[in-house]
């Protein structure tokens, strides 16, 4: 907890690590085209962790996957993605290919469909290091076996001849991330990692990540529409619905007291806990996730937002500092709307404690 | 037999596919109009237990009675009667419903499989009345599964399964798929459609909050056996047995200054083979608290109220270990 406090703390001085600025992605589909993600800028500074969180549908993995060029070639993207000063988006696939792995790296959702089922654990982890640090086999293999202790998995040098299939989900997973963080990236993209895996390996694999963010230093954008891996591992967490950043904040704020109508609608859809006990029901969010061919100058939310007025259906509400009055300005927490959530009165220092 | 038999009644149920046991020794009884959550990982045979009691699987061996009737070994013809009386909704709404079929017919199916002539218009007005009910417009019945969202594909797999006015619905993992805002709806749904007709439901899930907020009573599997059965209340205040507590501990709740007090207890990821369960207690090799007894010796279900705990460690007062205080002080050491 003091790891994340001083991490967040860090983050809104030093300069961040992963720039994206005004990103903007769409697709050409036979029915004409799709606009993915609509203007989403967001920094990662060094050694934080940020959380990305929204239903499907929300542009998160889109996002994701078009910082290091992984979408498709027909995907249209416009916007900036600079990795340390570096610029990414327009990049010559070559250079791209120096970067991803090397300097950024990915873990996604399934291990069993990311990794070879017909190579041993170790040759996968090890050709990354063959490739991107000119390693030997014979020292490749040798790394590999520390990765893997490093991950958290016992007896790493019996497991470092294992095929997946001899794994466990959460061993697999573990072996992902010991490939990702193979070159010692400056910043791991993990789109999901802990969904298809129990509660009790999904809180091993959290730990893993902590633990790999407070030793190496690692920044991580964490992408998931689990509310509960939010508060539990993000340092700061922005907010997507179609397409568009509705909010950003510290995670104690957003949790605290949210914005965003969208956000708040979010926090109480999710079952927790000792909340629901007895007859209360669940808040509902009437509707869809729009898909949109054109993002309209106006909030996508609206339609299903029980605060919406004309004013949110002519003019797109921008990311800034809410007004509601309140005294949260300093702690950078933002939000896309016309009419915030009302704030309840507590002190801003009470709430953040 | 008595004059209100329970919904549902398992006894000792086995389902062994092949060398692979699923489910071994599990008894279970669910009264008329109560909603029990069954509860465990992927691989524990939960939803292998959903599927011995609609029979889509024919049990090795133990007991399946619905409302009182064995039906364990019926065949499919014999089984037809008593197929009204028991329904089930799956987790992926979109591989359950037929692409080529309208949702009207979807939905009207289980009547046409009934054997009762019904008139084409009654029918219609029944599947009408159960979309409405399920909160779809009537019109739905003339679309086809795929021109409807996922939440919408979730309720006409709830009319299908209603129609036939069910004692007793399976649900397994109903809201698993879907997104979170939908999921309270589905939930929601699920909730009201319980307490205005009075089914008893067999809710199947990996996900105890959604169980909280559902249920009368939770049973906790692990590899193919109950380790707890109990009232929700009991089990949310004080879970009794060590894997009970990891699940609740594991859990990670939506608001982060809470989470970040807690301590989760790590398992170790490895949930041992069906095919060679560990001897003794099968919990006992990812237990902080296993000692010798687990190995040797399968631990007696342990009364606790109205429930019980398969653990050498639970007195019967209700008293016994806890794993997250083991882990802290361990920690500490």
């Amino acid at each position: 907890m003091t790891t994340a406090e001083r991490a967040g703390a860090v983050a809104a001085v030093a300069t961040p690590v992963l720039a994206v600025r005004d990103l903007s992605v769409s697709f050409p589909t036979e029915t004409g085209t799709v606009s993915a993600v609509d203007g989403v800028s967001l920094d990662l500074a060094s050694g934080e962790i940020v959380g990305m969180v929204g239903e499907s549908g929300c542009g998160k993995s889109v996002t994701a996957m078009s910082i290091a060029g992984l979408l498709p070639g027909s995907a249209r993207i416009s916007g900036s993605v600079r990795l340390d000063g570096t610029e990414l988006v327009g990049t010559r696939e070559s250079a791209l290919r120096r970067v991803r792995g090397k300097e950024i790296a990915y873990i996604f959702q399934e291990p069993m469909t990311s990794l070879n089922p017909v190579l041993t654990v170790g040759r996968q982890i090890g050709e990354v290091l063959q490739i991107h640090e000119r390693m030997s086999r014979r020292a490749a293999r040798a790394r590999a076996v520390e990765l893997l202790t490093l991950v958290g998995i016992p007896s790493a040098a019996k497991r470092v001849d294992n095929y997946p299939h001899q794994l466990s989900g959460g061993m697999r997973q573990r072996v992902m991330i010991a490939m990702a963080v193979a070159c010692g990236p400056k910043v791991l993209v993990a789109d999901e990692p802990t969904t298809a895996l129990d509660v009790t390996v999904q809180a091993g694999i959290l730990q893993v990540l902590r633990d790999l963010r407070d030793r190496l230093g690692t920044s991580i954008l964490i992408i998931t529409h689990d509310l509960g891996v939010i508060a539990d591992i993000a340092d700061r967490v922005v907010v997507m619905y179609a397409g568009r950043v509705v909010e950003r904040a510290p995670v104690t704020d957003l949790f605290a007291h949210p914005y965003h109508r969208y956000t708040a609608g979010l926090l109480s859809a999710s079952p927790t806990p000792g909340r629901h006990a007895g007859t209360e029901r669940l808040q509902e969010i009437p509707g869809l996730v729009p898909v949109l061919s054109v993002q309209p100058d106006a909030c996508t939310f609206a339609d299903r937002c029980p605060a919406a007025d004309a004013r949110c259906r002519e003019s797109a509400p921008p990311l800034e500092v809410a007004r509601t009055g309140g005294t949260l300005a300093a702690t950078g927490h933002l939000a896309a709307c016309w009419h915030p959530c009302p704030q309840p009165r507590t002190q801003p220092e009470e709430a953040n404690r | 037999m008595t004059p209100q038999p329970d919904a549902l009644e398992l006894e000792d149920l086995v389902m062994h596919f092949g060398p692979v046991r699923a489910v071994d020794g599990v008894s279970l009884t669910i009264p008329r109009g109560r909603v029990t959550a069954l509860v465990g990982e992927s691989g524990s045979g939960k939803s292998t237990v959903g599927r011995c009691v609609v029979r889509l699987v024919e049990p090795t061996a133990g007991v399946v009675r619905i409302a009182g009737t064995d039906v364990t070994h019926l065949s499919r013809r014999q089984l037809r009667p008593h197929r009204s009386a028991v329904s089930i909704v799956f987790q992926d709404p979109a591989a359950s419903l037929d692409p080529r079929m309208l949702v009207g017919e979807v939905v009207a199916e289980p009547l046409r499989l009934s054997g009762r002539r019904i008139p084409r218009r009654d029918r219609e007005a029944r599947v009408a009345t159960e979309l409405e009910r399920v909160g779809l417009r009537a019109e739905v019945a003339r679309r086809y599964p795929h021109e409807l969202s996922g939440g919408q594909r979730q309720r006409v797999s709830i009319a299908r399964a209603l129609i036939s006015e069910p004692r007793l619905l399976i649900a397994d993992e109903p809201t698993s798929a879907l997104d979170v805002s939908v999921q309270a709806s589905v939930l929601n749904l699920l909730a009201d459609l319980q307490r205005d007709i009075g089914f008893a439901c067999l809710f199947i899930t990996h996900d105890l909050s959604a169980v909280e907020y559902l249920a009368d009573d939770i049973a906790v599997m692990y590899l193919g056996q109950l380790v707890e059965k109990g009232s929700r209340e009991r089990i949310f205040a004080r879970p009794a047995h060590p894997y009970t507590q990891a699940l609740l501990s594991a859990a990670p709740v939506a608001d982060p200054v809470r989470q970040r007090q807690r301590q989760p207890v790590l398992l170790g990821d490895d949930l041992p083979s069906a095919l060679d369960p560990p001897s003794g207690c099968r919990f006992r090799t990812r237990c902080p608290l296993a000692f010798d007894r687990c190995a040797s010796e399968v631990p007696a279900q342990v009364g606790i109220g109205d429930g019980m705990a398969a653990c050498h460690l639970v007195q019967p007062d209700g008293s016994g270990p806890d794993v997250r205080a083991a882990q802290t002080s361990e920690v500490l050491s």
